[in-house]
Formats: structure tokens, sequence, C-alpha cells
């Protein structure tokens, strides 16, 4: 199909669980690949060597800034992209990567990582660790309505993308603490527990109704903050949520 | 009437046809119910509610899959029940393909962000199969009811049966059959701040949802919102699982869920308001503007 946009997956630092989450989408990502997306670039599964033009970038992985071939790389991805998309925790945060300290062989001197949107502009943000398969699949049917669709279409997309681009305004730092400072400090947690469910390594237990973050094991991803829905709760979307869901399954069947 | 109730497809005032349910239910005992015929139906699997903890009426959050745990979770305890903690889990280690689960307006929002916007719920959206939402003015931290039952209403938690809010009253019945009273004017400090900028009275976003207000003593007002609740509900009906009025027919009826509903709504729009210059030229978040 000629109106597909043309989608890249960018690997940085990360273990490409991220891009498994792509995958897992099984059925569905056929779909996307079929109707809505060509995969112009990807380590493991584009044959190109160099980072194309394409319509958005699904960057994966935080960059070590002693590595020269990355900084050139995520240079590159910002100019050849329309859209940037940090997908998973260590693009967005840093994550895991966070803790890096060097000393590993055979690169012992590769010891700071940063998150991508400390060296170039984001336009979106995925967070989580792994990003959920069903995330990267609304959003990239999200990017597809926004690029192709009808004005109306246009208008849900921007609707729905408005918050991960603010996610990716409000900075490249997360922690449980953010709960903390975010949430409970500004008297907005209602103690739903949405963040103990989000989090991927069972950090967050809830005393009394009221999260409590082992930030021992917090691993900073971001899910616990985003996933909240005193981090940002946008009615527009939500009152659709029928709608939107039946669309997303139309989409993809 | 306007965007105060939500959308709904219908609106019932209802009461079980189950005795052992209604025995110890808040109202029309809607929500059991309504998860036993889904469960015995196979609608779902089982489903995240509140049942007892080792603290009295402290609710825990649980998954049940039996008739008999369900049982466990009827009626209400005003206050902080994380059921949302458990909606990755109940399809983990609990292998449900099929969740239902119970909660109250704001947890609505949170399984609906869920589903939308599933950052750390992976396989999590496509497998709510059920969720009710029940009307909520505010909820309390659990401290809260302990100091209102023991210190306001001289009471042992352990000692009560039953507490209510309704006819602008807090209500606590005791076991051995004494009653008090107490004006909200009293509950209203100890309430639970974050519910302050909530913006839903009756669960806009459940299936179906449902609460006392607006159906008399013993009966519950249910609102059929959802395609998926529909369905779930007029299959239900058919079953003969519950016994059921026009809204139109009962007192207080419809009116005064909507009058409720925008007292709520009102209120809270000016604190979400006030907290945009609550300090000098600086505010406090807006979640619904952005996560910034």
């Amino acid at each position: 199909m000629a109106d597909k946009i043309k989608v890249g997956h960018v690997h940085m630092s990360g273990c490409t669980g991220c891009l498994v989450s792509l995958a897992d989408n099984y059925g569905g990502l056929l779909t996307i690949l079929d109707k809505y997306a060509d995969l112009v670039y990807g380590l493991t599964l584009a044959d190109v060597r160099h980072i194309p033009k394409m319509d958005v970038a699904l960057v994966e992985g935080s960059v070590c800034i002693q590595d020269k071939t990355s900084v050139e790389e995520i240079k590159e991805a910002r100019e050849k992209a329309a859209v940037v998309v940090a997908v998973g925790g260590c693009a967005c945060y840093g994550n895991i990567t966070r803790f890096g300290r060097g000393g590993q062989p055979n690169q012992p001197q590769h010891e700071s990582y940063l998150p991508i949107g400390d060296l170039i502009k984001v336009d979106v943000y995925i967070p989580g660790c792994a990003p959920t398969p069903q995330l990267i699949r609304n959003v990239c049917v999200m990017a597809y309505l926004l690029l192709k669709g009808n004005k109306e279409q246009q208008a849900l997309a921007t609707k729905y993308l408005t918050p991960l681009m603010q996610l990716a305004e409000r900075g490249t730092e997360a922690c449980g603490c953010d709960l903390m400072y975010d949430i409970i400090n500004q008297g907005l947690c209602m103690g739903c527990g949405s963040c103990a469910a989000a989090c991927p390594v069972r950090a967050i237990t809830h005393e009394y109704g009221k999260p409590n973050v082992n930030r021992e094991m917090c691993i900073k991803c971001g899910a616990c903050y985003a996933q909240c829905p005193r981090s940002f709760f946008n009615f527009d979307v939500m009152n659709e949520f029928e709608g939107i869901m039946e669309l997303i399954d139309g989409a993809l069947k | 009437m306007g965007t105060e109730l939500g959308k709904y497809k219908l609106c019932v005032s209802a009461r079980s046809a189950d005795k052992e349910i209604l025995k110890k239910a808040q109202d029309g005992g809607i929500v059991t119910t309504l998860f036993k015929y889904a469960l015995e139906e196979g609608i779902i699997d089982g489903a995240i509610v509140s049942g007892p903890s080792d603290e009295p009426w402290r609710p825990r959050p649980f998954v049940a899959t039996t008739v008999e745990e369900l049982m466990t979770s009827r009626g209400t305890r005003y206050n902080l029940s994380p059921n949302v903690s458990f909606i990755k889990e109940a399809t983990r280690s609990y292998g449900l393909d099929k969740i239902g689960i119970v909660g109250t307006p704001c947890q609505m929002q949170a399984v609906r962000k869920g589903q939308l916007y599933p950052v750390g719920l992976r396989d999590v959206p496509d497998k709510i199969a059920l969720a009710i939402g029940i009307f909520c003015m505010e909820n309390f931290p659990y401290q809260s009811i302990k100091q209102l039952v023991e210190d306001h209403a001289a009471m042992k938690l352990e000692a009560v049966k039953k507490m209510e809010i309704g006819k602008g009253k807090f209500w606590v019945y005791g076991e051995r059959g004494q009653v008090v009273q107490l004006p909200l004017k009293v509950t209203h400090k100890y309430e639970q701040p974050g519910c302050h900028v909530c913006l839903d009275y009756v669960a806009n976003l459940a299936d179906v949802s449902t609460g006392s207000v607006g159906s008399p003593d013993g009966w519950s007002t249910v609102f059929v919102r959802t395609k998926n609740g529909d369905d779930i509900w007029s299959k239900a009906i058919a079953a003969g699982c519950f016994e059921t009025k026009p809204i139109e027919q009962v007192k207080p009826g419809l009116e005064l869920v909507s009058k409720l509903a925008n007292e709520k709504i009102t209120k809270n729009q000016k604190t979400v308001e006030e907290r945009a210059k609550f300090g000098v030229n600086k505010a406090l978040r807006n979640p619904y503007i952005s996560p910034k």
C-alpha cells in the first residue's frame, strides 16, 4: 500500500525487550506491517545499514555517551525521522541503565548511559519495562491516523497522543518517588492501586490504601507514574474509551 | 440532567432475587449478584473485590473465583481498598482470562486508563470482562473510619454491624442494635484529600454502575452503560437474577442522583480551579491538563 507510514526501530543500549514487546503483538504486528507501516530500519528485522528517512523512529535503549556510533546514530535518527518515539524505560528515563557504572568487558570504559531526551528532542514517550505490546500497538495505530487519517481521525490521534507528548516534555528522570512528589505530595492520590499493578519489579505495595515504594528495588522505568490516573487523565479521550477500543481492535483485524 | 450522570443505555431501580446475598448486602446486592451470575455463566473467571482482612472493617482486595469467596465481599466498608492493584496479578498467578472488577468511580477511571494507556499492564486491556462501578461521594483512609467510629460514635469497630452514608448522615449500626448517627459536617475533614479533585459521582466509565441513591431502602439505582454491560445485564435479567422497577416510578428517583452528582462535581471543580492559584503565582498540579 502506498499510503503506509515509514517506521524504523533504532536500537541504542537496551535489552531488545522493547522490540520483543512490539513483536508480541503477533498477528496484530503483521496487520500493522501489512496495512499501516513499512519497517524501513531495524537491526534484526530489516537489512538496511544506515538510518534512512522515516516518519516514525521507535527508539529503544539509552545512549552510551562513550560510544561514538551510538551518539552519532541517535542524532541521525532525530534528523531523519519526523517523529521520534522513546520506546521503553531506558529510552525515556534511563531505567536500569541508570545504574551502569562501567567496568564490564569488553568495553569497561562504557559507563555513562543517558536517556535519549538528554541528547535530542523526543516527541512521544512510551514508558515501562518492558513497554506493553498493547501500548506500542495503540501508539502505532494513532501515529498512522495522525499522519494518514482524515480530519476526524487526526483530531482523535492528537488527543490520544497529547499526554504521551507531555510526558516527553516533562523530562528524563523517573522513579517510584514520583508517586510521592507528584501525586501524594500534591494531594492527588486516591488509593486505586494502579501503580502497584504497573510496577514490573513489584516494588510497590499499598499500606492502608496508599502506595509504599521500596526504592532499593525501583528500576526507574516510569511505569507507575504514567499508569496513575492522577498523573494524567484526559476526559476527552477516556470518555470515548469504548469507541476507541473498538477502533483499535477493528484496525488490527 | 446533563453530563453529570455519564453515558448510559438504561437506568432502573433493582434488587437481587437472591435472599442469601440480600442478608448482608449494603442495598440491593447488585454487585455480588451480577458477579455471581457472571461467574456461574463463565462470563468472568473471577472478580477483584474487597473482602475482610485481619483488622475489623479494613477491606483487603482479593480475587474471588468462587461464589463462597464472593459472598465474603458483600457490603460497603467506606475505606480504601486498592482493587486495581490486583488487575495484572489476576491475569498472572490467578490465571484469569476474563476479569471482573468492582470499584469506585476513580478506580473505573484507572481501569479505562489502563486499557487505553496500558503502560505497565501487559496483556490486561483485553481481559477486562465486567467492570462494575459504585457511586461515590468521597472515601476515607482506614484510620479516619477508626476515628469516626471509635472517637466520635464511641463504638468498638469489632462491634459494628453496618456503616452507611445516607440522608445526610453517617450511620453506624452496632451488633447489639444500637444506632449512632454523625452529621456529615463531622466526617468531612476526615475524607481522603485525593477525592476532592474527583469529577465523577456515578462511575461514568463502568460497564454497569450502581448505588443506593435514587432508590428506596433495600433497592439500588443501576446504570447500564456499555454494550458489554448491556449484554450481561440483559442476560442476568432474563435469568431472573433481579427484581426491577422503572426509575421513573420510584422515590426519590433520578432527580436526587443528578442533584448529588452536580453538587459533587461543582464543589470539586472549584477545588481544581483553586489549586491553580494555591500559592503565590504557584499552582498545584492539575492531572486533567497535563502530567507535568
